[in-house]
């Protein structure tokens, strides 16, 4: 069942560096599973979370394989919770920002974000019921 | 007005999680309906026998409503709270998130 309701939310971390990151996919999937829309604005690092070629590696420490590791990316975080949304008949609205894709070379992500702008974030904000900012350090 | 503050930090790293708690209590001073939620390393303080004891107990003092985060409390190994400080979860934080009227800051 949906709420109606819908979160923005800020992110610019990027992917492995911060504790952020995963708080804030906790709760954009905490918020989905509630039947809540979710607005997602990446910013800076954050637009790293979403790229097509992160792989997973093994362990030589451990002496783990790939497979053995299980090493989890942030790119298949962040399109389980595009399957959640649409199992749970809710919109998530994943925005990069662009000016951050550029300097990043960040251009090439998995399927469901999309590019935006600084603007998305501000017309998102207005007409969530919820904004949340996680500021990087 | 309703208030929340997220601290996701510790005052063993940086002493500006002192003045994010004093921030928070003189918001709540104010009359405002005020809650903090403790998450990532911001729960450290919350363990009962850490020298930061105080800064906890001074918030519940100005009727702030403190909660931890369950998942943050178990990746630290925190199994004994300060007294007033209330468990809690990202599906609680989500909630109150969506109190109308309400304003979050993340620290």
């Amino acid at each position: 069942m949906t709420s109606g309701k819908t979160l923005t939310i800020a992110i610019m971390d990027a992917p492995y560096e911060s504790a952020n990151s995963t708080t804030a996919l906790r709760i954009i999937h905490a918020a989905l599973k509630k039947g809540h829309n979710v607005n997602v604005f990446a910013y800076e690092g954050a637009v790293n979370l979403t790229m097509k070629a992160q792989q997973p590696h093994a362990n030589p420490v451990k002496g783990t394989s790939v497979e053995e590791e299980q090493h989890p990316t942030t790119k298949d975080w962040v399109a389980s919770l595009f399957q959640l949304a649409s199992k749970k008949g809710v919109n998530l609205d994943w925005v990069n920002c662009g000016l951050c894709v550029d300097e990043r070379g960040a251009g090439e992500w998995i399927g469901g974000p999309r590019r935006g702008g600084p603007k998305d974030l501000l017309d998102a904000s207005l007409a969530s019921d919820a904004t949340l900012v996680i500021p990087t350090k | 007005m309703k208030y929340l503050f997220i601290e996701s930090r510790d005052p063993f790293e940086s002493v500006d999680s002192k003045y994010f708690s004093e921030l928070v209590q003189g918001v709540s001073r104010r009359g405002n309906d005020t809650t903090i939620f403790l998450v990532q390393n911001g729960v450290l303080s919350a363990r009962k026998g850490s020298k930061h004891n105080e800064l906890i107990r001074t918030l519940i003092q100005n009727k702030v409503e403190v909660l931890a985060d369950r998942f943050s409390l178990r990746e630290r190994a925190i199994s004994s709270l300060i007294e007033g400080v209330k468990v809690s979860d990202v599906d609680q934080l989500v909630e109150v998130l969506f109190a109308p009227g309400t304003k979050a800051v993340w620290h």
